[in-house]
């Protein structure tokens, strides 16, 4: 128990955070911005042909029932240890979240808003990148703040397969290769993480929405 | 590695009969997997139902339900898993504490949520009828909320499961083992085998869910409100 408040060792070890830190945050980033790559033209495509909303959560669901160590244990044999690994498995998890909340927030735009700017002329085009996407973007990034917070919590199993950021401090001191005050550190700094992710992204769609203080599918 | 040879390498794991007998067959990893999922569901719903129908009926206490799903978005299951094990000590407790903290927060909101949205007219016209407040919860409230309060099941099943798997790397059983030991072992076709048996695990779990969803959505109603009621799920995420 006292390796577990081993402040000590953490004290001279503020180097070693730092840097699983910075990987934990640029594995999530990548992951959300892809997963935000892949995911905005489906929802759009999605929203325009309505019979295949169906289909694509059905394999955006299955995606995401799998269990973490499975996806990346499925994808190892192929892809093998690292980064490539890691961000397959993490975007696939950010899919269903964000093409659910995207589809969503095009619904929520008012047929007569859309009325209207047909009316003023606007092509398809132009509907959905002036009209549409600006009155959606609250929703999208609610389904942005979800997908980000659940990376941070799943890339901490990508230790298991060389990665990990702050999950590579919990396994490397659950199995003693640092003291086991590296698994405390690696769980606060995650939680801090993901807080202040919520924090800041809770923020963004404030200012994008300042007439609704909550989000279609925040709490 | 991913040679013709390596699926065949996974047929014969599968078909080798010594992978499906003894106590470290899969028949018995699958039990150890289910029984340890079934006790975290257990203890998670005889606490999260009765606050969240509670909190929902009576409308007090509401800010709880806040602040448990920001709590559980935020702890990584693994981490806590790890965390608890090393104070703990290695064996099941550890691992169904984690699996049962994590249930909560799924089955809690949406409880909550579903019994909470159900129209205050019904309400009145039932109590108006002379209905007790217990019959107003078991006759109009928890069957208009049936299919909310699954889906929060279904979502803490799959976080479970996940956690299940994780398991293994904190010395746990289950069909995570084949994973972790395939992985440390270099054996690529036992890792990818116990992969496919997880990911078929939860798979088949998540779909009796959605069955069982169906199976208590009231047809007349479906017009709007697969929308609204779908939403509730995905606000609590998953960390497994």
């Amino acid at each position: 128990m006292n390796e577990l408040f081993d402040w000590e060792w953490a004290s001279t070890h503020l180097d070693l955070f730092a840097r699983q830190l910075g990987q934990h945050v640029s594995l999530t980033l990548l992951a959300v911005a892809i997963g935000l790559l892949i995911a905005l033209p489906i929802s759009i495509y999605v929203h325009r042909h309505r019979r295949l909303y169906g289909p694509v959560t059905a394999v955006a669901g299955v995606l995401y029932s799998i269990p973490s160590l499975a996806l990346f244990a499925l994808l190892l044999p192929f892809t093998g240890l690292g980064t490539d690994t890691a961000e397959i498995g993490l975007v696939s998890y950010t899919l269903l979240i964000l093409i659910r909340n995207t589809v969503v927030g095009l619904d929520g735009v008012p047929p007569d808003v859309k009325e209207t700017a047909r009316g003023m002329g606007y092509d398809d085009r132009q509907l959905l990148w002036r009209v549409e996407i600006p009155l959606a973007l609250p929703v999208i990034v609610a389904g942005v703040r979800l997908a980000t917070v659940t990376t941070i919590g799943l890339v901490t199993v990508t230790a298991f397969i060389g990665k990990g950021g702050l999950g590579f401090l919990m396994l490397a001191g659950f199995r003693n290769l640092f003291p086991e005050v590296a698994v405390l550190v690696g769980l606060v700094l995650s939680v801090a993480l993901a807080v202040l992710a919520e924090g800041l992204l809770l923020a963004g769609q404030r200012v994008l929405a300042p007439w609704s203080r909550k989000g279609v599918a925040g709490a | 590695m991913s040679e013709p040879g390596f699926l065949a390498e996974v047929v014969e794991w599968f078909t080798d009969p010594v992978n499906w007998s003894g106590s470290f067959g899969v028949p018995a990893r699958t039990l150890e997997h289910l029984q340890i999922t079934a006790a975290a569901m257990a203890i998670a719903a005889g606490i999260a139902l009765p606050v969240g129908m509670y909190i929902g009926h009576r409308r007090r206490f509401e800010f709880l339900i806040v602040s448990v799903g920001n709590v559980g978005r935020a702890l990584p299951s693994f981490g806590l898993l790890l965390l608890f094990v090393i104070a703990m000590g290695l064996g099941e407790a550890p691992i169904v504490l984690t699996m049962t903290l994590l249930a909560i927060p799924p089955i809690l909101i949406n409880t909550y949520v579903g019994v909470q949205a159900v129209d205050p007219d019904a309400l009145e016209a039932a109590r108006g009828m002379g209905t007790t407040e217990l019959g107003v919860l078991g006759r109009i409230e928890l069957p208009l909320a049936a299919r909310v309060i699954l889906a929060g099941l279904r979502i803490a099943t799959v976080q479970v499961i996940a956690t299940a798997t994780l398991a293994a790397v904190a010395g746990g059983g289950g069909l995570g083992r084949y994973i972790v030991d395939g992985f440390a072992g270099g054996d690529d076709a036992q890792l990818f085998s116990g992969a496919v048996l997880v990911a078929a695990l939860a798979l088949a779990i998540d779909g009796t869910f959605l069955l069982l969803q169906r199976l208590v959505t009231p047809r007349t109603t479906s017009s709007g409100a697969p929308a609204e009621v779908a939403e509730p799920v995905l606000v609590t995420t998953r960390g497994g």
